[in-house]
């Protein structure tokens, strides 16, 4: 797929992958509460600082997507050859969710690495890679929704950055004020509730289908967005 | 792949509205197989807009557009195969070099892996981009861009070509260029190329299509426009070895001629305006063998286009 190209043409897939490599690590392994100050075998750490650094980049990989693409006038002639709407924004999704699983996979070492220094929970870590692949998805699924709003980058990216607040912390913050059913709905609407829940090891469906249906709704917007276009 | 197959362009009351400004207001025609057809009108005419529907990308408020037997409304995919879409600006992707973008949209075009590489070399030896293929497009000059969006536009054969402005930026020369192009590759395709240079859609189209203010103003090949336009013959001849006053009386009793006119600077030329619908070539030659004139010189003069086109789409 071409998107994924041209990341890696545009050196912004290296910056990106050497930030959030240099990020994860540092905290991971020298900073706060690093691995040797909790003195357990456990990436818990690292799952929490990928988990912000993450939301922030993400928004700047999807940000030039559609809103490039839009300003450039490619836009027009992708939405001109034999291809369906659904299948360039797909595509768009695709390739950044493909750049994200590369620099996930490049954290494996630190695994490796803290699993041979003690005991380690397997399980929970898997989880905890599961949790943040459907949490990139999310917030991917938003920035190319935000992406396909408008024609300026920037105004992307803050708009991205703003929606993923809201499921990033605030909701979270909100419903710990508010008791019964509308604590429970807030807590169940922040991301951070079922990022939590998966990457401590308990992968329940009600998280799964929080994930999905974010990542679909984004989808379908930026779809009805592409269509609104044409009109 | 439906080779050889007529495919020609039917626009049947297409209307499209920008809020409640008309951009294109109940318009329809026909483009044949074979012919290319040169859309012309000022700017903000609604050239574009129609152009954008028939490549699927505007969907009409009203009206159909069928491109062969397909409907935009029905199989938009069937259509967007068959056609080859240069759009306004040729936009690119910048950052692509010139053989990897051909590849990908020779891969979003649906052709097979076996034949793309075969079909990019073609392309580049159609398009003259041998010294570039390996260049980013952003690198590239207006020219050889152009040549890049005609390249996509052409890549799967189409047997629709719709151009959008195709030399607009252009050198005189890289003009001609592209205009040969055009020509060449539209001999068995049905073309539609938009402009406001009257002499190009001139040089290279069978038949020109005015449009202002959302409606077609006027139709017909340069020929056709030109007679609707005056109706009547302009002469300017040359008569020498006379009296210039004795000539001017001579040609005013002609009974095809209206009107006669001294020119400026010279005395032994004049200007003849015939009635409409007839012709005085024949009697101003037999005039002079009569008399013993020399004739010297006979042009008809032509409306320019320019001025047709000033008139239709001024008021």
């Amino acid at each position: 797929m071409r998107e994924l190209q041209s990341f890696f043409d545009s050196l912004m897939a290296y910056i990106m992958l050497i930030a959030f490599l240099g990020f994860s690590g540092f905290f991971t392994w020298l900073f706060g509460a690093d691995v040797f100050f909790v003195k357990q075998a456990s990436l818990q750490s690292f799952f929490s600082i990928a988990y912000w650094t993450l939301f922030f980049f993400i928004p700047a990989l999807t940000m030039r997507q559609f809103a490039e693409e839009n300003r450039s006038g490619t836009l027009e002639l992708l939405l001109t050859k034999p291809v369906s709407d659904w299948q360039v924004v797909l595509g768009k999704f695709l390739s950044t969710l493909v750049l994200i699983l590369i620099a996930l996979a490049l954290t494996l070492p630190y695994y490796i690495t803290v699993a041979n220094i003690g005991p380690i929970d397997h399980g929970a870590v898997w989880s905890g890679y599961l949790g943040l692949i459907l949490m990139s998805a999310a917030y991917i699924s938003i920035g190319i929704f935000t992406s396909s709003v408008s024609n300026n980058q920037i105004v992307s990216y803050l708009l991205a950055l703003f929606i993923g607040i809201f499921f990033q912390i605030i909701f979270s913050l909100l419903s710990s004020n508010f008791g019964g059913f509308i604590g429970e709905v807030l807590s169940f609407l922040s991301v951070s509730t079922h990022f939590d829940s998966i990457s401590r090891g308990v992968v329940d469906t009600k998280d799964l289908l929080f994930f999905l249906s974010l990542i679909f709704l984004g989808l379908i917007l930026t779809e009805a967005n592409l269509a609104k276009k044409r009109l | 792949m439906q080779k050889n197959k007529t495919m020609d362009i039917v626009v049947e009351n297409l209307t499209k509205k920008y809020g409640a400004q008309r951009a294109v207001d109940n318009i329809s025609f026909r483009v044949k197989t074979g012919e290319i057809l040169g859309f012309l009108g000022p700017n903000g005419a609604g050239k574009t807009t129609t152009m954008k529907a028939i490549a699927t990308y505007l969907t009409p408020n009203e009206g159909d557009i069928h491109v062969g037997n397909f409907s935009i409304h029905e199989s938009p995919d069937e259509i967007k195969k068959n056609i080859g879409y240069l759009p306004e600006n040729n936009p690119l992707y910048n950052e692509m070099p010139v053989i990897d973008y051909l590849k990908f949209v020779a891969e979003l075009q649906g052709i097979e892996k076996g034949r793309i590489r075969e079909k990019i070399l073609h392309m580049i030896n159609t398009c003259g981009l041998e010294g570039e293929k390996h260049k980013k497009i952003g690198e590239l000059s207006k020219g050889y861009r152009q040549r890049v969006g005609l390249a996509q536009a052409l890549i799967h054969d189409p047997q629709v070509l719709i151009l959008d402005e195709p030399t607009s930026g252009l050198d005189p020369n890289q003009i001609v260029e592209i205009r040969e192009l055009i020509k060449k590759i539209g001999r068995e395709k049905t073309v539609i190329l938009s402009s406001h240079i009257l002499a190009e859609v001139e040089a290279t189209c069978d038949r020109i299509l005015i449009i202002n203010k959302g409606k077609i103003v006027a139709d017909g090949t340069s020929r056709d426009l030109r007679k609707q336009s005056e109706g009547h013959e302009i002469l300017r001849v040359k008569i020498e070895d006379g009296d210039k006053n004795e000539i001017f009386k001579a040609l005013q009793g002609l009974n095809t001629i209206g009107m006669v006119d001294f020119m400026k600077k010279d005395d032994t030329a004049f200007e003849i305006q015939t009635k409409p619908g007839l012709s005085s070539r024949r009697e101003v030659f037999n005039l002079c063998v009569g008399k013993g004139w020399i004739l010297t010189e006979m042009t008809p003069i032509e409306t320019k286009l320019e001025d047709i086109f000033r008139e239709l789409t001024m008021n």
